[in-house]
Formats: C-alpha cells, sequence, structure tokens
C-alpha cells in the first residue's frame, strides 16, 4: 500500500497526532446518549464509549460527556441524584486533573448539583417544557470548547428543557462576567440578547459557562442535535471539534 | 421510632413560577386576597428507633448533601420522637 492511499484513508486531523477519546455516562434516564454517541463517533471520527453510572472508572479517556435526558427521572430536583453515582467521583478527579467535561442539558444540571459549575438551574419562567431552535452568542471564543468559532458568532442551536433557568447569586455573576466564563447566551437572530430571546429566563440570558479553568462547560442547549446539515443546523458541531483540537493540544 | 418533619423552601429572592401559576389561578377562582404562593417540598424520614446519634446534625447534615440545595433552597425540620 502507497503512502498516498494510506493518508487518504485516514480522516484528516486538525492538529495531527492521536485522535482524543470520549465517553459518554448513561445514568438511568439519559436519552441523549446515542445522539452523542453518535456525533463522536460517525461525524467527528473519533473513538468513544458509553460508561455505565455505576462504573467507577473512566478508563483514560480524554472528554468525558455528560448527556441530556432525566437522570433518575428529575426527582428531587434535576440531577440531584445523579450527583452520587458511582462515576462522578471519577468525573470529579477527570476534571480537577484538568481534564475535559462536556455536561449538556441534564448533564448541565448534573454538574451544578455536583459543585463542579456555580449557580443552579430551575424551573423555567414560563413553566413550559421549551422544545425549539434557539439563538446563541459566541461570548468568548479563546476556550477549549469554543475555539473553532468566531469571535461573536451567531449559532444556531435547539433546546428542550424545563428547568433550564441558570440562577446563581451576585458575587457569582460577576465573577462569571469577569472571568469570560459564559460561552454563550441566548440572542435573537441578530445576535443581541433581548427578553424574548431567552426561552426560560436564566439571569443574564446565559446559556452555558464555563469553570474558572476552562475544562468544564454546562450548557442547556444541545449541539449534538445540531451536528449535520441535514438537521437544519450544524452550528454545534464546532463544540466538539474545539474539544478535538484543544485535547490534541494537551497531548503535545 | 423518631420521626424528622422536613421542609424545603425556594429562597425568598428568586422567582417561584409554579406558585405564581397556582396564584394566578387562585385569582381566576376568585380568591382576590392572595398576594403571593410559594411552592416548597416537605418530607417525612422515620429513623430506626435505636439510632444514638446526633439526630440534628445528622439530618442537617442529609439536608446539606442531598435533600436541599443550598444555592437555590432554605430548609427547616422538626424531629418527633
Amino acid at each position: 500500500m502507497s503512502a498516498t492511499i494510506a493518508n487518504a484513508n485516514q480522516t484528516p486531523a486538525r492538529t495531527g497526532g492521536r485522535k482524543p477519546k470520549f465517553a459518554v455516562v448513561r445514568f438511568p434516564g439519559s436519552n441523549c446518549d446515542q445522539d452523542a454517541y453518535f456525533v463522536v463517533k460517525d461525524v467527528l471520527g473519533c473513538p468513544v464509549e458509553y460508561i455505565w453510572h455505576q462504573d467507577t472508572s473512566l478508563k483514560g479517556i480524554d472528554i468525558v460527556i455528560l448527556p441530556g435526558g432525566f437522570s433518575y427521572g428529575d426527582y428531587l430536583r434535576t440531577g440531584a441524584v445523579a450527583r452520587f453515582s458511582p462515576i462522578m467521583e471519577a468525573v470529579r478527579a477527570h476534571a480537577e486533573r484538568g481534564g475535559f467535561v462536556l455536561g449538556i442539558c441534564n448533564g448541565f444540571q448534573v454538574l451544578c448539583e455536583a459543585h463542579l459549575l456555580p449557580g443552579a438551574l430551575v424551573r423555567n419562567t414560563s413553566c413550559q417544557f421549551r422544545c425549539k431552535m434557539t439563538h446563541l452568542r459566541v461570548e468568548n471564543n479563546e476556550t477549549p470548547f469554543t475555539r473553532a468559532y468566531a469571535p461573536g458568532q451567531v449559532l444556531r442551536i435547539p433546546i428542550a428543557h424545563g428547568e433550564g433557568r441558570y440562577v446563581c447569586d451576585d458575587e457569582t455573576l460577576r465573577a462569571l462576567e469577569e472571568g469570560r466564563r459564559i460561552l454563550f447566551r441566548y440572542v435573537d437572530a441578530k445576535g443581541t440578547p433581548t427578553p424574548e430571546s431567552n426561552p426560560n429566563g436564566s439571569v443574564a440570558n446565559i446559556a452555558g459557562i464555563a469553570n474558572a479553568h476552562f475544562n468544564v462547560l454546562g450548557m442547556m442547549p444541545h449541539p449534538e442535535r445540531a451536528s449535520e446539515t441535514i438537521l437544519d443546523s450544524a452550528d454545534g458541531r464546532g463544540v466538539f471539534e474545539s474539544l478535538v483540537q484543544a485535547a490534541q493540544m494537551a497531548m503535545k | 421510632m423518631p420521626q424528622v418533619k422536613v421542609v424545603i423552601t425556594l429562597k425568598p429572592t428568586l422567582l417561584d413560577a409554579q406558585g405564581r401559576v397556582v396564584q394566578d389561578a387562585l385569582h381566576s377562582l376568585g380568591y382576590a386576597n392572595v398576594e403571593q404562593v410559594r411552592i416548597g417540598k416537605y418530607m417525612e424520614l422515620e429513623l430506626s428507633p435505636n439510632d444514638n446519634g446526633d439526630i440534628e446534625t445528622e439530618v442537617k447534615e442529609m439536608c446539606d448533601r442531598l435533600l436541599a440545595n443550598p444555592v437555590i433552597e432554605n430548609y427547616r425540620f422538626e424531629v418527633v420522637k
């Protein structure tokens, strides 16, 4: 086999090197796990495996995804019980080592309950379950989750939640703003944050935040549902592509 | 058998979206004097009778760790012996 053919068989990697390995954690009641798995494996071409919530090891993976769903039926509070799953100790250790963690929707709720992210997610102001396309503005593109985007880029990514109203105290909000840790805000089609474009009543139109070290992201919108043009929008793919680039940089 | 009654409420600074819907419903039933409704949670815990530990301290820990989320909720409880 010639070198040319060998190269042609490889999916071109953006920065070269080994492809990062993803894990999708499955809790009882997770329901976006297969979508996330599909995007990583079939759209990005990266290795990925499911990890059951009762497992205690992440088996050397680089990037953890906590998917959307209704873990433990949302009993007590969203994410409150999932937080104590055995795998969460490994997720916490991974995050503390600087490993990447992406929490989507219910995954965001779990990360807040686990105190890996500040604040909490409560019932939408409308009291309605909102399932629709939203516009998001990239507030900080100098992070491992957003480096594939342009500054201020407006994305079309859908939401599907009843409890996505992000709340926190004033001090936390100030820290998030000053640290540029708000990565996504709900905006209108022109890119302006307005009360009408805020689907759940989140403080400061917050759709996604990172921890202080920028290796943990929680977001209510579903980038895995907007990663191929056949699904109306491929704008969410940038989150996963950013992570692949960032993980490959970290390996060097 | 010691019983613990736990009441969990949303912090007063937080908008209670559910409470507002119930308030509107009460208004539409004619109870115009209802100025605010706040919805919380009520739990009863039955503890084993031979528990000689400090129940108050233990229940407080349960509330802080799981039963309530201190970021958004307040709690109070009473122990009935």
